[in-house]
Parts: structure tokens; C-alpha cells; sequence
């Protein structure tokens, strides 16, 4: 391998030159004549059935082509596919039309679109259809749908209970009879909207000379959307182009497909034109997936010295109106499995209550049910430090995975590929200054002041994931990933990559990769990404995939390219492949470094072929599919402290630290900025997000006058260090950076507020602490 | 009703009929084809469509075409010279203060008003100034960094190159 200088710089990022200077494409930027858009007529009731529909006067209105309801589009377009099908746990899937038909099941569900020439006649028009409704009665609580007599959204899923998912290991009952110590908690995990600063959209031109569909599409995963829209519109595959280039971030929320996208593409094959449909903020806020909105009943088991013997979680996850793409998998499999965080829990049951209610759906949102578990396990080592009395560095360090450990097989069977947690948490406590802050706690205590430091030693699992394990899961779906490298004959290389960056910066990444491997220089190297006609196929961007799992496939087929390369290099030079040594894009001869090709020399020739080496064949090009072995588990500690104001119940940041291991770090400089963003969502979260509902299913923070979306001075300095220790599971030896922050900070912060608040007996309260809550917790307290 | 307007965007003038509810970033994205001013929402909350309207950084989402007759504008577009980048852009280049990218031309026009009024900012004064501009993506820390970077260029500080 070429030892270059690429692999751990800080490279700048190559697609910012398009971004800053308002020369990206996005899906609402791309221009095609004769577009005409379209606008959605929703259900302003949660729970209603439709009774009639009146277009006619829309109909007649300037510069409208069509008005389509969902029972014209039913022989068009199939109804929206749950892609995630549970095994074992009596799933069931509820018919989910893109466009309802006779019954609407949450505000906002689609039932009639309107077409126009442009936006503001189909929005004109779209207020004309006169839709007839007769409201049910609504239902939006997870613990409220599951009661018997409780409003029912479907005649085939008795109690809105769309499955019930078991994992055990150990025997939690055993362990939780001999315990000396038992701590029950209840946790609510608020539901959350993610807010991509772009909405979701689409533009979906059909050629009926051709019989060819092209869509660009706001979406994390075009492949996977190329292969549904085929599956729902009867288009074949290979007439469909899916162009995702340009993505204005995703956070999960463009993982699934949603049925606007799915309609776009059924109208634009009916009239035979280019279709546009970009989601409006209010839409956006009511129809795209929201994430989170877990109930969670939590009991620990625990020695009296302060080491877990079992875990148990009994929960109720919010699926909303329907079962969203990915659903079934995010409160289950990436949420049970992790339930051991980086400790050593022998005994852990989960049941988990899939539910459907009147509300969005919900899916995966940054981290998808590891945020979770994170939460409630560190909130749960928080209360048992409290029980025992020991500092919560210290019960967390009894309970850790040891390094010499790894492998270490957990009791929900996940196998953890590599770790040194203490190693982490010491160079956090280190950065924070921890002693001094106890000691500073202490006196601000004395002066009635609260201030709070809060831990969260976690462990994730990304790098999805082994496609044995997807089928395993029930996901219909492989998790391996693409790359083609083919180096042109002027010695410059395109790599096309199953990978769907839309923020993450893999054009830089990935590019850094093959120049590091191949001695190519970075900038003669181009990176294509999210275009289904050019890239062979892929999986996409979720599940902090994209470098572990996509660039392993790019790290493979670089080296078979310098494999070949080698082979014509020792023809062009008279010599073997064994007695050629090769260094940053330069085969010379050993002992001879004069008798040397570059790589640039061998491409040319390698596409000449004048004058092949014997049984070669003519070009330099590879491609390869990369399905990894195993999970990978990155890990680290975050420390957060607080100052509560008692007066007021505002919460200040004084300071944020995080040290993540993430194994080796191909650009330090775009890690960063993936931890930052990461923690900025995960300290919403605990801070300022939440999605109310009303009873009647209305979202009452449906914009963004109303939902959190943190500026700048909600989100304080963040101080990022890191630990490394590699990973065997792909070549690289990294783990994965894109979902750590959110994962870790959420827990963090809560556990600095309680702590602060500890001295007013306060052990529990739940998101987002905002100020209004805390005051009136802090009064209730003092009050008593 | 139709209107008449003339408005000079990045220093080309152009006359056109417009619808009198129009909205000026309608105008610039559907009519003049300038794309790289976004929209994000639909309540005046995220910045993503800031341009510069007579100097100073408006959120063309809340005003109308109509009401530009006259204006001198400038969207991003306008904003590098002769392929060579302005100082903020530089800035959010090396700081690495864009990820999506999405809200970054707001972003880049909101603080060329900022350094523009407050040549020197420290960071209260860069986050309390630009508190109109959402980013889901950087946790904001880099952006401070892009605009610091920016201003000290923009001073001639030494010690830039
Ligand atoms: S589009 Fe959000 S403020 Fe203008
Ligand atoms: S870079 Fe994505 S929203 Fe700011």
C-alpha cells in the first residue's frame, strides 16, 4: 500500500466549491420544460372518513391539468412499501395508499393532488376540492392505542398493535430475585422532527416514446428508491434513473419512500410530462417521517457494589398512521440489541410494542433507536450511582468491557469488535477538569447555585451491516456496498460509489481513499455518487455506513487496480511482480528505483495494449462488493456541564466535552464536523425539541415558529477529542462518525440537569428541559 | 394583476412582468434561474433564501417581486469575482462551515452584512447576529470559525496567507 500523506488529513472539502457558491443542484434547482406542479390536498382531521370528494371547481381553474384522488391512482400506483418485515412478532402491515382512500388516518394524510402549470395555480386549486369528512375518534398515544376500547385505526390490527418484538438474554428474572439492588424508572423519549433544511421533493419526467422514468429526488438511498418506484409504478428498473446528487441533508428522514414521491412519478407517467412536487416547511413538518417517541419501562438488577446483573425494557414505540419504510426495524434491532451499552449486563429481556396511532409516521431519525437505549441505560447508571452512593465515574468503570475482553459477545448477541472505554472516559475527565468541578459544585451548591455535571459512556453499532444479519432482521434488503474504480487512460479516475453522501463529505473522503491507495493524486480523482444510471448499485447512506462499508469496497477495488497495475508495470520493465515495490503511484524495479512506470504510464498502456502482458486484459478498471463480517462498535464519553438558574429554569451550557473513538480518522477536519452537528441534535433533544399533539391529533409545533430548531446561540462550544482503537472488520480499521453525537450527548446533558437539580431531591424528569418545566419542578420542590 | 419591474441582480440589469403576489425569491430562483437561493420554510425562520437587497441581507421569502422595482441585488451567485472567491466563502471553505450545504448561501449572505456592519466580531456577536440563519447540519461551531476567518482576512490582518 502507497503511504501518502491523504489518509488523515484534513483535506478541504471538494464539493463545497459548488455549495458556497450556489452552483449545487438540488432537487427544487433542476429545470425541465413543460414541468408542471403539484400540490397536495391533506386531511386536516387525525381520524376521519372520507365521505365525497367535490373537484369540479378546481377543475375548471386557470392552468389546471388534473385533479387525481386516490381511488383514480389505485390501478397506477401500488400502495407505499414497509420494507422492514419483523420475523417472528406477528407483524402486521397495514395497507398504506399513498393518496387515502375512504378513510384518513392522521392530519396531513394526502387525499387528492392537484396538477398545474405552476405552483401557485395548484396551490389555488388544491384550496378549491371540496372534501366531505365524517371524524372518528382520534387516538395519538402509544399506551393509550394499546387499551382495549381504545380507537382503531385499522379492522385488522386489533388494538393498534402492529407487532410485539421479544429479544432476551440470560434470565433477567433470576438475576432480579437475587439482587440487592432493583431501580425502576419509566422514560419518555419525546418525538422529534427532524428538519433537513431541505424539504423532501421531487421531479419526475416519464418519456412515453422511451418508456423511461427519470426522478431527481431528495433521498438518502436511490438505489433502494429506483427499486420501490419500479416495485409501485410497474416501471422496470432499468428504465428508471434516480438522481439524488445534491441532498440537502437527510438525518434519516429521506430514507423512506413517502407516498408524494411515489404519486409524482404515477402522474407524470399518466400525462406524459416532467411532474415537480416540492414539499412546502408545513408539510414537511406534518408528512415527513418524525423519529424517536418511545415509552420505555425500564428495570435494573444490581449487586450493592454497584454492578448491573440485569436489564429489562418493556416499551411502546409510536409507529404512527402507517408503517414507514424502515420502521419496524428502528425501536427493535438497533434499539434492544444495544441494551448493554459498553457494559458487562449478563441477564437482558426487551419486549418492545410496535403501535399505531393518529399521527405522522414515525422512522429513523440520526441514530434510529440507539439514541435510545443510550438514554435510558445511561440515565439508568446515573440512578444506580445515586442507590449505591458511588460517584458515577466510578459505577460506570465497574461495569465496563474490559479491553483485553474483545471480542465481546453481549447477552443480546451482538458481538463487539473492539474498545478501550476507560481510555476514553480518562481523557474526558482529563479535558473537563473533573475534580476541580466537583469541587467547584460544591461551593456553588453552598450559595444555592446549580450546577450539574452529567456522563454518558456509550457504544453504538454502525457500519451497516452484514447482509446476513439485514435478512436475519427481516430488512428486505442486502447492507453490502459498491465501488467501481476505473482509471482512464490519461491516468485520472472516476469511482463510483454505491454511497449516497448528502453532508457527510464522501466526495472529499472517498477521494483522500483511492489517492492514498493508488498514489493517483487527489485532485485527478472524481467521485460519483447518488446517479442510478452510472453507479452499478448501492444501498446508501444511513447507519454511519458510507466510509466503513462503502469505502471498504473502494479500498478493495483500488487495490485490485494497483494488483493489475503491478502485473503491466513488471512487463513494461522487464521484471516480475514479486521484484516490483510500489510507492505513492510510482512501480520501480527493487534495488533499481531508476527503472520505474507510474501508474499514469501503466494506464495509458493498460488501454493502448499495444503490447499486453501475457493472459492480461486491455484497461484498468475494478469493481467490487464489499458486505462486511461484522457491525462495528464506536464508542467514547461525553461530559456536559450545567448551571440551572432557579429563578428562571434556564438551563446554561458552561461547557461540552467529547471524546469518541471511532477508530481510525480519514479527515479529522470532516469528523469533527459530523460530531458537532451530531451533538447539536442530540442536545435539542434534551433541551428544546419535542412534537406536541393535541387530543384531536392536531401538531401543535408544526413550523418552525412553533418546533426548536436550535440557532445559534441555543448550541454552546462543543470540545471534541479522540481515542483510537482500530477495528478488524474492514480495512480501514475506522468505525463510523456520522451518528456518535446525537447518540451520546442526549443522556449527557439530562444527566448534568439532574444532576444539578440533585440537591432538591429531584432523581427523574423527562425531555426537553425547557425552562417552563424546570421552573415548575424547582418550585413544586421548594415548595414542599 | 401584472407589474412591470426592473431590478439589477448581480450587477445585471433585468425588466420583467411579474404576478402581483410573486414572491422576490420565486422571482429569483423561477425567473432569473439563480438557484442558489434556497427556501427552507415558510415562516421567515431559516435564512436559506438571504440575499443582499440594497446592501443589506434581507429573507427574499417575505417580500415580493414587485416590491424590488429599482433594487440593486446580490444572491450568492454574485459573490465570487472573476472565479475568485470571496473572503467568507474562503472562510467557510477552510473552517469547513457547510456540511449539506443547504443553508450556506443564506448563511454566507447573512454574514456578509454582519462583517459589513461589524467588521470585527467576537463570537456572541457572531452568533447573536446571525440567530436568523438555521443550519441542521454543523452544531454552528464551524460557521463562528468561517466568519472569524473571514473578518480577520477582510481587516488585512497579518499573518493571513
Ligand atoms: S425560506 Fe426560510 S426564511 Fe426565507
Ligand atoms: S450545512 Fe446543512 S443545513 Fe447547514
Amino acid at each position: 500500500m502507497a503511504v501518502t500523506r491523504m489518509f488523515g488529513a484534513s483535506v478541504k472539502r471538494r464539493e463545497d466549491a459548488r455549495m458556497m457558491t450556489g452552483r449545487a443542484h438540488y432537487t427544487d434547482d433542476v429545470r425541465r420544460n413543460h414541468t408542471v406542479h403539484m400540490s397536495v390536498v391533506r386531511s386536516p382531521y387525525a381520524h376521519a372518513n372520507i365521505t365525497n370528494i367535490d373537484s369540479s371547481e378546481a377543475a375548471q381553474m386557470p392552468g389546471v391539468v388534473g385533479v387525481f384522488t386516490g381511488a383514480d391512482l389505485v390501478d397506477d400506483v401500488a400502495p407505499v412499501p414497509c420494507a422492514w418485515l419483523l420475523p417472528d412478532c406477528n407483524l402486521k402491515v397495514p395497507e398504506y395508499r399513498a393518496i387515502a382512500v375512504d378513510k384518513a388516518r392522521f392530519v396531513g394524510d394526502p387525499v387528492a393532488v392537484v396538477i398545474a402549470e405552476d405552483r401557485y395555480q395548484a396551490e389555488d386549486a388544491a384550496d378549491a376540492v371540496k372534501v366531505s369528512y365524517e371524524p372518528l375518534d382520534v387516538v395519538t398515544n402509544q399506551e393509550a392505542a394499546v387499551k382495549d376500547g381504545a380507537p382503531q385505526l385499522y379492522d385488522d390490527v386489533p388494538n393498534n398493535l402492529a407487532f410485539q418484538w421479544k429479544l432476551s438474554g440470560g434470565n433477567f428474572e433470576e438475576a432480579n430475585q437475587s439482587a440487592d439492588i432493583r431501580i425502576s424508572q419509566r422514560f419518555v423519549n419525546q418525538r422529534l422532527i427532524p428538519n433537513a433544511m431541505e424539504t423532501r421533493g421531487v421531479l419526475a419526467d416519464y418519456n412515453p416514446g422511451s418508456g423511461s422514468l427519470e426522478v431527481w429526488l431528495t433521498s438518502q438511498n436511490p438505489h433502494i428508491h429506483r427499486l420501490l418506484l419500479s416495485a409501485v409504478t410497474g416501471i422496470p428498473e432499468m428504465n428508471i434513473r434516480v438522481d439524488s446528487t445534491d441532498v440537502g441533508g437527510g438525518f434519516g428522514s429521506k430514507i423512506p419512500l413517502y407516498g408524494g414521491e411515489m404519486i409524482a412519478c404515477g402522474i407524470a407517467k399518466k400525462l406524459g410530462k416532467p411532474v415537480k412536487w416540492m414539499e412546502s416547511r408545513r408539510e414537511n413538518y406534518v408528512t415527513t417521517a418524525h423519529g424517536r417517541d418511545h415509552i420505555d419501562y425500564v428495570d435494573l438488577a444490581a449487586t450493592s457494589d454497584g454492578k448491573i446483573t440485569g436489564i429489562r425494557v418493556e416499551a411502546y414505540a409510536n409507529h404512527g398512521a402507517y408503517l414507514s419504510t424502515a420502521a419496524p426495524g428502528v425501536p427493535t434491532w438497533l434499539f434492544g440489541t444495544m441494551l448493554s451499552g459498553p457494559y458487562k449486563i449478563p441477564n437482558i429481556e426487551c419486549t418492545m410494542n410496535g403501535v399505531l396511532t393518529n399521527t405522522t409516521t414515525t422512522d429513523a431519525y440520526r441514530g434510529a433507536g440507539r439514541p435510545e437505549a443510550t438514554y435510558l441505560l445511561e440515565r439508568m447508571m446515573d440512578l444506580l450511582a445515586k442507590e449505591t452512593g458511588l460517584d458515577p465515574v466510578e459505577v460506570r468503570r465497574r461495569n465496563f468491557i474490559q479491553p483485553d475482553e474483545f471480542p465481546y459477545t453481549v447477552a443480546t448477541t451482538l458481538q463487539y469488535d473492539s474498545g478501550n472505554y476507560d481510555a476514553a472516559l480518562d481523557q474526558a475527565l482529563e479535558m473537563v477538569g473533573y475534580e476541580e468541578l466537583r469541587k467547584k459544585q460544591e461551593d456553588l451548591r453552598s450559595q444555592g447555585r446549580y450546577l450539574g455535571i452529567g456522563f454518558s459512556t456509550y457504544v453504538e453499532v454502525c457500519g451497516l451491516a452484514p447482509s446476513s444479519a439485514a435478512g436475519m432482521m427481516g430488512f428486505q434488503g442486502g447492507l453490502w456496498e459498491s465501488a467501481t474504480v476505473r482509471v482512464h487512460p490519461s491516468g485520472k479516475a472516476t469511482v463510483l460509489t454505491g454511497a449516497s453522501p448528502h453532508g457527510q463529505g464522501e466526495e472529499t473522503t472517498f477521494a483522500q481513499l483511492v489517492s492514498h491507495e493508488t498514489g493517483i493524486p487527489f485532485h485527478d480523482i472524481e467521485i460519483v455518487h447518488g446517479d442510478t444510471d452510472r453507479i452499478p448499485f448501492g444501498w446508501g447512506t444511513y447507519g454511519s455506513r458510507s466510509t466503513a462499508v462503502g469505502g471498504s469496497a473502494i479500498v478493495y477495488a483500488s487495490r485490485n487496480i494497483v494488483e493489475k497495475a503491478k502485473r503491466f508495470a513488471a512487463h513494461m520493465l522487464e521484471s516480475s511482480p514479486e521484484d516490483i515495490d510500489f510507492n505513492d503511484g510510482v512501480f520501480s524495479v527493487k534495488g533499481s528505483p531508476e527503472r520505474s512506470k507510474t501508474i499514469q504510464d501503466v494506464a495509458l498502456a493498460a488501454h493502448l495494449a499495444w503490447d499486453l502482458p501475457e493472459g492480461e486484459k486491455p484497461g484498468l478498471e475494478d469493481s467490487y462488493f464489499f458486505d462486511p463480517t461484522n457491525f462495528t462498535f464506536p464508542f467514547g464519553t461525553h461530559i456536559c456541564v450545567v448551571e440551572v438558574d432557579a429563578e428562571t429554569g434556564t438551563t446554561e451550557v458552561q461547557k461540552y466535552v467529547a471524546v469518541d473513538d471511532l477508530g481510525n480518522v480519514i479527515n479529522p477536519m470532516i469528523v469533527d464536523g459530523q460530531v458537532h452537528g451530531g451533538i447539536a441534535q442530540g442536545l435539542a433533544q434534551a433541551l428544546y425539541e419535542y412534537a406536541a399533539y393535541d387530543e384531536g391529533g392536531q401538531l401543535l409545533t408544526g413550523s418552525m415558529m412553533d418546533y426548536c430548531v436550535p440557532k445559534f446561540e441555543h448550541i454552546p462550544h462543543m470540545d471534541v477529542g479522540r481515542t483510537v482503537t482500530t477495528t478488524p472488520v474492514n480495512p480501514m480499521g475506522l468505525k463510523g462518525a456520522g451518528e456518535t453525537g446525537t447518540i451520546a450527548s442526549t443522556p449527557a446533558v439530562v444527566n448534568a440537569i439532574i444532576d444539578a437539580l440533585s440537591p432538591l431531591g429531584i432523581k427523574h424528569m423527562d425531555m426537553p428541559f425547557t425552562p417552563q418545566r424546570v421552573w415548575e419542578a424547582i418550585q413544586e420542590r421548594k415548595g414542599s | 394583476m401584472k407589474h412591470e419591474i426592473t431590478v439589477t441582480v448581480n450587477g445585471t440589469k433585468h425588466t420583467s412582468e411579474v404576478d402581483s403576489r410573486m414572491l422576490l425569491v420565486h422571482y429569483i430562483r423561477d425567473v432569473l434561474n439563480l438557484t442558489g437561493t434556497h427556501v427552507g420554510c415558510d415562516t421567515s425562520q431559516c435564512g436559506a433564501c438571504t440575499i443582499l437587497f440594497n446592501g443589506k441581507a434581507v429573507k427574499c421569502c417575505t417580500m415580493l417581486a414587485a416590491q424590488a422595482d429599482g433594487a440593486e441585488i446580490m444572491t450568492i451567485e454574485g459573490l465570487a469575482k472573476n472565479g475568485d472567491l470571496h473572503p467568507i466563502q474562503e472562510g467557510f471553505w477552510e473552517e469547513h462551515g457547510l456540511q449539506c450545504g443547504f443553508c450556506t448561501p443564506g448563511m454566507i449572505m447573512a454574514s456578509y452584512d454582519l462583517l459589513q456592519r461589524i467588521p470585527n466580531p467576537d463570537e456572541q456577536q457572531i452568533r447573536h447576529n446571525l440567530e436568523g440563519n438555521l443550519c441542521r447540519c454543523t452544531g454552528y461551531q464551524n460557521i463562528v470559525k468561517s466568519v472569524q476567518f473571514a473578518s480577520k482576512k477582510m481587516s488585512g490582518a497579518p499573518g493571513d496567507d
